[in-house]
């Protein structure tokens, strides 16, 4: 339903936003790297197609961060998203389809044509050899450009949060635990000849790391392989409910996980594209816990079936595994959830699909001390805070209600906070008890929000 | 029963929500002439500026209002007969009402200056405003903003966002200053420049110039002085409107005039929100308030008389905050713009130009009265809490931590004030400061 008098008409009808002189030069260099890119991938010279490919990263990277420079460095520092809903890359407009298509094609060639990325991959063997002892391959190419992504977009975002410590502190931390835990560490494992382990990822998330054949092959490799095993366990069933207990759910979400760096890195742009309407978070509840439900089922049934007892498990376990893998593993956590950054915003897998998300949402809502306070009467229903809100929640509705906000959804990026004029909203962790309760200064009107 | 709430605006909304509630069977029409849905008054910069649109600023989907069985109705209340309890509206039949309110919000107030009809002069209040404002800045490199309070901030602010130069020009010596003391002024002055806005204070407009086509081209001030505009912003003030109640025949003076329970002076037919004129206001308080959030306390207060639960309107500890471009300002009690007998007014001031606190408190019992801060965020329940129980300064300043509503991992200036405070106060005795607890200190 549309306001017949609201003047929509008006204001959709943008100043056009021409681009700054200055900031030509640095759009150049990302234009021009994109090019050298397809160059490199097209190039079936190594040597040559070696070269473009570092041509490109430089360009790409010091294009892009010389771009955030002048966007958000010559500014005042402070929160000032001009402009968001009314230029084309981030208002859903064609700018913002071309890239979702290109986001998504980039994937699907990935997953099901690799071969299209031969040179590429080929490019990446020297440095393949140097850090993992081994050629590189399509997922090594995948990781190389995702930690670039994270580093050199986190970069943009130190620039543009330069003025709030809690940002840049969680910045800095996707953008290490990517390199670090993400990229340097499994590669140095498999240069020590050792198995390719995740330490930041756990069941169920990386949900292969607690099935029985995975276990086995682990404790196969000795003591380390023992450790892994042991890290995963402790780490998902003691860690995950003590951390979340102390810090709520964020502690993972924006500040430790690859796919949470991503999307607070490279998605950054895209967050206040998440839908806040009923109807989304219907559909959120809908999937996310059905997949934590699934994955607990089939880690369940595969332990039934290593173990011997129902010799027959293994008809159900093994379409269901590569169901759940292709589905969930593969389409949503990937193809949907970053190359539909431009359109649905950046946490479309964390929201909908991520069964390590419903996981930590259930220890969040009701076992946490985490929360987001607001203060007292002062919200003017403006709406910035829901707009913030890459998660989809509808912060407005809290907060003009005085509540805490205390919500499975939650990722604790803080920009809430952050966007709010009138400092009305503080991520908190504090006592449990009273942490629902309203404000004195609003009384609550009991009338249904969602 | 059937109740009619003449004006969407956040009075009237927070009364028919909270008459929902208190009365599920009652019938209940909101009526609006400006928009078919209610929508955040001070959310309208945010839609000029790109952050946010239309839709993002409406408090409440459009579903709640058919859910929750408030019928709304898009036209103008042209007048209002009290002995027969009517509404006429602009289109349609009359509208039977068993109990009326009137939340028909505030219109600009414009002092008459010649030319100031001319075309690209305007107010802002509304989103024909902000509609009128958005048409008519598309291009423009020169823009004039005339008034000093918080309107002017945020027109200031808007045409800045788009690279338009802002000439604004603030009759008084500094900025708002009938509500700020000087030093708060005199930050935010400075922090204005720093954003390239020409701020020019004690500049009164004489004159409005036009071209030959009514467009305005220029501002004239009362020292002569031309200042060259393709836009000319008046945020001079607002005022009560009164027209509905006037040809109503209700008492009025600047507003509509109420009693403690917000009715009028016809019965079944009361006011709230910005329109409203206390008849007696409590010590110490205004008789007309326009702030969002008194117009939410009115609407729910009148909510319950209105559903038969008499309430008086009591509006409790003031407080108010503000954002100036990205510095925020909150206030808790009583901070008076001048020094005052009795009262004594320590400031603390970040040498960045972006921080500062003011702690007022009297001098006999040091009891604290006040707080301004800007770049801090304070915690509004302990900022009650403390003036309430009068609570004395050297108190407050030990527990200063427990008000603060900063991020996690923002710089804690608390240390740095209690030590200007003793600098400056030094026979008041600050006692030694506990660990930062979540409400710790309210138990």
């Amino acid at each position: 339903m549309q306001d017949l008098t609201a003047p929509s008409l008006a204001l959709a009808q943008p100043p056009p936003a021409a681009v700054p002189a200055g900031e030509k030069l640095p759009l150049a260099a990302v234009a021009l790297g994109l090019l050298a890119l397809l160059a490199a991938a097209a190039d079936a010279d190594p040597g040559r197609a070696r070269l473009s490919l570092c041509l490109a990263l430089a360009l790409v990277s010091g294009g892009a961060l010389g771009w955030a420079w002048l966007a958000f460095g010559q500014r005042p520092p402070g929160w000032h998203p001009h402009d968001l809903w009314r230029r084309a890359s981030t208002s859903r407009g064609a700018v913002a389809w071309a890239t979702g298509v290109a986001l998504t094609g980039f994937y699907v060639v990935l997953y099901w044509f690799p071969w299209l990325l031969e040179n590429l991959i080929r490019a990446l063997d020297p440095f393949s050899q140097w850090l993992r002892h081994r050629p590189a391959d399509q997922w090594f190419l995948y990781g190389t450009f995702y930690t670039l992504a994270v580093l050199v977009l986190g970069g943009r975002g130190l620039w543009k949060y330069r003025f709030s410590r809690y940002h840049l502190a969680r910045t800095a931390s996707v953008m290490f635990f990517q390199l670090g835990f993400g990229f340097l560490l499994p590669g140095l494992l498999l240069a020590l000849q050792k198995p390719e382990y995740y330490f930041s990822y756990f069941w169920p998330l990386k949900y292969d790391y607690l099935f029985p054949g995975t276990v086995a092959q682990l404790l196969h490799g000795g003591g380390l392989g023992a450790f892994m095993v042991f890290w995963g366990v402790v780490m998902s069933f003691l860690a995950t409910p003590v951390l979340t207990y102390f810090l709520g759910k964020r502690w993972y979400c924006a500040w430790v996980c690859g796919c949470g760096g991503l999307a607070e890195t490279a998605g950054d742009a895209y967050r206040h594209l998440s839908d806040k309407s009923r109807q989304a978070w219907r559909w959120e509840v809908r999937l996310i816990y059905p997949i934590l439900g699934l994955i607990i089922l089939l880690t369940g049934l595969l332990w039934v079936g290593a173990s011997g007892a129902v010799p027959a498990l293994g008809v159900v376990t093994g379409p269901l595994g590569q169901f759940y893998g292709f589905v969930i593993g593969s389409v949503f956590s990937g193809i949907v959830g970053v190359g539909f950054y431009p359109l649905m915003g950046s946490r479309v897998w964390c929201r909908f699909g991520c069964p390590m998300a419903a996981y930590l949402g259930l220890l969040q809502k009701h076992f946490s001390r985490f929360r987001i306070s607001t203060n007292g009467g002062q919200c003017i229903s403006c709406g910035n805070c829901s707009n913030a809100c890459e998660m989809g929640i509808d912060v407005k509705q809290y907060a003009q209600r005085g509540e805490p906000i205390v919500r499975a959804a939650c990722v604790g990026c803080g920009l809430c906070a952050t966007a709010c004029p009138r400092g009305v909203l503080n991520l908190e962790n504090g006592p449990r008890e009273g942490r629902l309760a309203a404000s004195t200064f609003i009384h609550a009107d009991s009338l249904r929000i969602l | 029963m059937h109740l009619v709430i003449i004006g969407n605006g956040i009075a009237g909304v927070t009364a028919a929500i909270t008459a929902r509630r208190l009365a599920p069977a009652a019938r209940i029409t909101l009526m609006g002439a400006e928009s078919a849905h209610h929508y955040s008054r001070p959310a309208l910069m945010y839609l000029y500026l790109g952050h946010l649109r239309y839709a993002d600023v409406k408090p409440y989907a459009d579903w709640f209002w058919a859910e929750n069985h408030l019928e709304l109705v898009q036209t103008e209340a042209t007048g209002v007969d009290v002995a027969a309890r009517t509404v006429q509206l602009a289109t349609g039949p009359h509208l039977a009402y068993d109990r009326l309110l009137l939340a028909t919000g505030s219109v600009p107030r414009i002092p008459d200056w010649p030319g100031q009809q001319l075309a690209g002069v305007q107010g802002f209040y509304g989103l024909p405003d902000l509609e009128t404002m958005s048409r008519n800045t598309q291009g423009i490199r020169r823009a004039v903003v005339v008034g000093g309070g918080l309107i002017g901030v945020e027109l200031a602010e808007m045409l800045h966002s788009r690279g338009i130069h802002v000439t604004w020009l603030v009759r008084e010596g500094r900025y708002w200053q009938s509500v700020l003391p000087p030093e708060e002024s005199a930050l935010l002055e400075a922090y204005f420049r720093k954003y390239n806005i020409d701020l020019q204070l004690n500049s009164e407009v004489r004159e409005l110039l036009g071209n030959v086509q009514g467009q305005v081209r220029a501002v004239v001030t009362t020292t002569g002085q031309e200042l060259p505009a393709e836009w000319v912003g008046l945020a001079t003030g607002v005022q009560p409107n009164l027209a509905l109640a006037k040809a109503a025949g209700l008492d009025t003076d600047r507003g509509i005039l109420v009693n403690e329970l917000l009715e009028t002076s016809a019965p079944g037919v009361y006011a709230a929100g910005d329109c409203a004129q206390h008849r007696q206001p409590a010590p110490g308080e205004v008789a007309v308030e326009q702030l969002w959030y008194t117009g939410r306390m009115q609407g729910e207060t009148v909510a319950h008389t209105l559903c038969g639960q008499p309430t008086p309107y009591r509006r409790g500890e003031w407080f108010n905050s503000a954002k100036f471009f990205n510095l925020e300002y909150q206030t808790y009690g009583r901070v008076p713009a001048r020094p005052t007998a009795g009262i004594a007014s320590f400031c603390w001031q970040h040498p960045n130009g972006r921080h500062l606190l003011r702690l007022n408190f009297q001098e006999k019992d040091q009891a604290v009265t006040g707080v301004n801060a800007l770049g801090l965020r304070q915690r509004q329940d302990v900022w009650e809490h403390w003036l309430r129980e009068k609570t004395p300064i050297g108190t407050v300043l030990a527990q200063l931590a427990a008000a603060n509503f900063d991020p996690e991992f923002a710089r804690q200036h608390e240390a740095a004030i209690r030590r200007a405070f003793a600098r400056q106060f030094p026979s008041i005795a600050v006692a030694k400061p506990r660990r930062k607890g979540l409400f710790g200190l309210l138990k």
